[in-house]
């Protein structure tokens, strides 16, 4: 890799705000499931305390951009990067950068709700118990307070010894956020998580992802364009694993420069 | 107020036994798993050793070829494997003959007429049927189904190759009905579903759709099961008798393979001695025998498989 | 000219009912036939032993006399045997299922591992009888011990635990993984905290179904020279010692008839510790049934 860093038009438009630091920064990212290339020249830098949305039709690479950003991808099959991503001026790639501390610093939220089959208090106490944290006082202070974060204390304050699969899909999906916040995360990356949920139950997580903002820097894949329209401050457009559009939601969505973009925001395909 | 939970994360202990852990768990759980592959090799090297040493003593072709198996003679002991083997076989045709028919036709059954409700009481008693000890099948042989033969045909003895050979049948029954119904199970609904539609009976379809297209499952299902009866030892240890012989008697008392690995052990056969390197050698030509059995299943169901 | 008459199909209709009736009672009378065998076999070893059955049998050992023989030695050896059997099996068998599933490398010595199980599976019980000899016997010279039989009736029953605990493992749901290791954990603190807890039903269903296929089998401990008649406990696990099976086999295959109600006595026994057994395993699978 190149150590000159040219910045493209592109990322300029949006890096724009002195006052914000970048979190992450991806450069020229590609990335290939053996022979299949599923991301190509990514350059995105993603700001904190922002909202970012990632958008596009099914099978653009936009849920492995983001399984990219904590090296889930890893997992699934081979997969072969090039390019970088900095995380806090960081390289995720670097061979000394442990998958487990990057991932101890970037929360996730799954598609669908996947607590773990125990009780409540454990899935949320389940981060800081492996990293460390035995203390029973503050494990209770912890679990409270990451159950408030996630606007779920009061449904479920009573009945935190019940296995986490008694309550709704909608209650599970904020209790999996729940459990996320309670290792105080610095970015929190969500795949689609309201795909699942009722539309109700969307609304809630929503909500809640406009207030988690103010603490946390929220990178949100989703396929449905009023919900990235409601709750991101900025969004990207995704199409068959290239950046086509990464801009201010509202430029976005009302004034696209590109004109599949357009397309695709009108409903045209996708 | 406490510090933020990462600082707690950063400043907690242990970060550099948790990487230790990581690099040697594989380590343990390989060799772990390797303890299998070790006992494959042990019992392969143990046959191998002993029975080489049993073939310094016995002429290896004299072995195989030879029609007289007399190891505790005074005068000249004689170690021709072929009455074990033909004894091995009569119990295994009988036990065939039993099991195959009521093993496939249970198969049929529970997959193409039963309803859901019989399937989940039939299925767990089979189930319990195959968890019965081999030893109590043999007491079964020996105390009800050879008097109730002897009752029916007078001209067969005490200990005989049917009634062993009928209740190892019993035995591999749920081997081969349980196998059996997996493969036809695994047809998809569609294709009955197409057959029904144009006006087939249910038998036409289990006997022109669903056995076609799962018969190599259940080939492969009958010839595991063989490969059982062919070890099954217990059985014929108590009710086949210890009388090795070269013909076609399935009348009187008789002696496989097996049942003499056991007469041997219980007795006490010196170690050292041409008889004690005689059950090896016994026990590896069962083992070849089975392991024959066993690729051939493997064979069937993989070469034979249909695609959905 | 039409090629099908509805006449002629209707005719041969029929006929084809008929077939379609009797194969479904024939297949169906096989299947009953099978259960009827079962019945038999259990019902006949029950008023055959009943009779014998007394808190004495249990509490006796062994005897050249039948009305005395008891079956105390061979009920307390096979405990005996369990204890070295249950552990080193479980453990090499969940350890082996967890390297197979999670570390391993689909390379080939990973697939000559699982082919090599799969073998194993199909080697008879009497075989491994001659492993025990010459490996535990002989050359570790454990004797006919409680070790050496413990550790040849591990290695029998090794494959049916491997590949249950496989099947358990693969059914935990692979976003429960993602979720682990979506928090930093490490892959072991994953297949510790998350994957085995959920694996747990089905590794212990499939462990107690194989431990009762050890507890019944014979041929083994016959190869291996355990004795029968003992008139004493073990003491430990290098002691000698007689199992519920040896002992069956031993009263079976006396001529006296009084010597067959007290082995049908034992059976009894040994079926209902198997039954006890079993139960555990359905109330495990029941309890610890979860929904994901």
């Amino acid at each position: 890799m190149t150590t000159i860093i040219t910045k493209k038009p592109i990322i300029e438009t949006v890096s724009n705000q002195p006052s914000k630091k970048a979190v992450y920064e991806t450069k020229q990212l590609n990335l290939w499931y053996g022979s299949n290339h599923a991301l190509k020249n990514i350059d995105l830098e993603i700001m904190e305390n922002e909202v970012t949305a990632i958008i596009g039709p099914s099978g653009c690479g936009k849920s492995t951009y983001i399984k990219t950003l904590n090296r889930m991808v890893e997992l699934v099959t081979s997969v072969k990067t090039s390019g970088e991503i900095l995380y806090r001026g960081r390289n995720i790639f670097d061979q000394d950068y442990g998958v487990e501390e990057l991932r101890t610093r970037v929360g996730m939220v799954f598609q669908k709700p996947n607590p773990f089959p125990k009780s409540i208090y454990d899935n949320v106490a389940y981060g800081p118990r492996i990293h460390g944290i035995k203390n029973k006082k503050i494990l209770d202070e912890i679990v409270e307070k990451s159950l408030r974060g996630a606007a779920i204390w009061d449904e479920v304050k009573d009945r935190l010894n019940e296995n986490a699969y008694s309550i709704s899909g909608g209650q599970q999906q904020r209790i999996c956020i729940a459990r996320a916040l309670a290792i105080e995360p610095d970015v929190i990356l969500m795949d689609e998580p309201t795909s699942a949920l009722d539309p109700i139950s969307t609304l809630k997580v929503e909500e809640l992802v406009q207030e988690l903002k103010k603490d946390y820097s929220i990178i949100i894949v989703t396929h449905n364009m009023q919900q990235a329209a409601r709750i991101s401050d900025k969004t990207a457009f995704f199409l068959n694993g290239e950046v086509v559009e990464f801009d201010h939601t509202d430029t976005i969505f009302s004034n696209p420069s590109d004109k599949r973009t357009e397309d695709y925001i009108s409903g045209r395909f996708g | 107020m406490r510090p933020s939970v990462q600082d707690m994360i950063a400043q907690s202990k242990g970060k550099k036994n948790k990487q230790m852990i990581e690099k040697i768990i594989p380590i343990i759980l390989f060799l772990i798993a390797s303890v299998s592959v070790l006992t494959s090799i042990g019992i392969v090297m143990t046959l191998i050793v002993e029975t080489v040493t049993f073939f310094t003593r016995v002429p290896f072709l004299d072995f195989i070829f030879g029609t007289t198996w007399l190891p505790f003679s005074n005068k000249e002991a004689q170690f021709g494997i072929l009455p074990l083997i033909v004894g091995t076989l009569k119990v295994t045709l009988i036990a065939v003959i039993v099991a195959v028919p009521i093993g496939i036709s249970a198969a049929i059954y529970l997959s193409e007429y039963a309803s859901e409700n019989i399937r989940r009481v039939v299925k767990p008693i089979l189930e319990v049927l195959a968890g019965v000890p081999t030893i109590v099948y043999g007491f079964f042989a020996l105390t009800f189904v050879t008097p109730v033969l002897q009752a029916m045909f007078p001209e067969i003895k005490i200990f005989n190759a049917i009634s062993p050979g009928i209740v190892v049948g019993i035995m591999i029954i749920p081997m081969i009905a349980s196998l059996s119904e997996d493969a036809m199970s695994s047809v998809p609904k569609s294709i009955r579903e197409g057959a029904l539609a144009m006006g087939s009976t249910k038998f036409e379809v289990a006997w022109k759709i669903t056995v076609p297209a799962a018969l190599s499952g259940i080939i492969a299902s009958v010839v595991l099961a063989v490969s059982r009866a062919i070890g099954e030892t217990m059985i014929v240890s108590l009710a086949a008798g210890s009388t090795p012989r070269f013909d076609g008697d399935f009348t009187g008392s008789i002696q496989t393979m097996t049942a003499y690995i056991v007469q041997v052990s219980k007795g006490d056969a010196g170690y050292g001695t041409t008889i004690y390197y005689s059950i090896y050698a016994v026990g590896f030509t069962l083992f070849v025998f089975t392991m024959a059995m066993n690729i051939l299943a493997g064979y069937v169901s993989k070469r034979f498989r249909e695609e959905y | 000219m039409r090629y099908i008459e509805q006449q002629t199909v209707v005719k041969r209709m029929d006929g084809r009912l008929i077939i379609n009736a009797v194969f479904k009672y024939l297949f169906m009378a096989a299947t009953l036939l099978a259960l009827l065998a079962l019945v038999i076999l259990l019902y006949r070893i029950v008023t055959q032993g009943a009779g014998h059955l007394s808190i004495d049998f249990l509490m006796n050992f062994a005897s050249r006399f039948p009305e005395q023989a008891g079956i105390k030695a061979a009920l307390v050896g096979s405990l005996w045997l369990m204890m070295v059997v249950a552990p080193t099996s479980i453990i090499l068998g969940v350890g082996s299922a967890i390297y197979l599933e999670e570390y391993a490398r689909q390379n080939r010595i990973t697939t000559f591992i699982r082919m090599n199980i799969s073998n194993l599976a199909g080697v008879p019980s009497v075989v491994f009888g001659l492993l025990g000899l010459t490996i535990f016997v002989r050359a570790l010279s454990l004797g006919n011990s409680v070790l050496a039989a413990g550790f040849t009736m591990s290695l029998l029953i090794l494959p049916v635990i491997v590949v249950a605990s496989q099947e358990a493992i693969r059914s935990v749901p692979g976003e429960l993984r993602d979720a682990s290791y979506g928090m930093g954990a490490t892959k072991w603190q994953t297949i510790v905290k998350i994957i085995l807890p959920a694996a747990i039903p089905g590794v212990l269903t499939g462990s107690i179904l194989a431990l009762s296929r050890a507890i019944g089998e014979t041929a083994p401990l016959i190869v291996i020279g355990i004795p029968v008649i003992i008139q004493f406990l073990p003491a430990g696990v290098m002691d000698t010692f007689t199992a519920l099976p040896m002992q069956i086999y031993d009263w079976s295959s006396r001529p006296q008839q009084e010597f067959q109600t007290v082995a049908a006595a034992g059976i009894i026994v040994l079926m209902a510790v198997l039954l006890f057994m079993n139960s555990i395993a359905v109330i495990i699978r029941n309890k610890f049934d979860k929904r994901y």
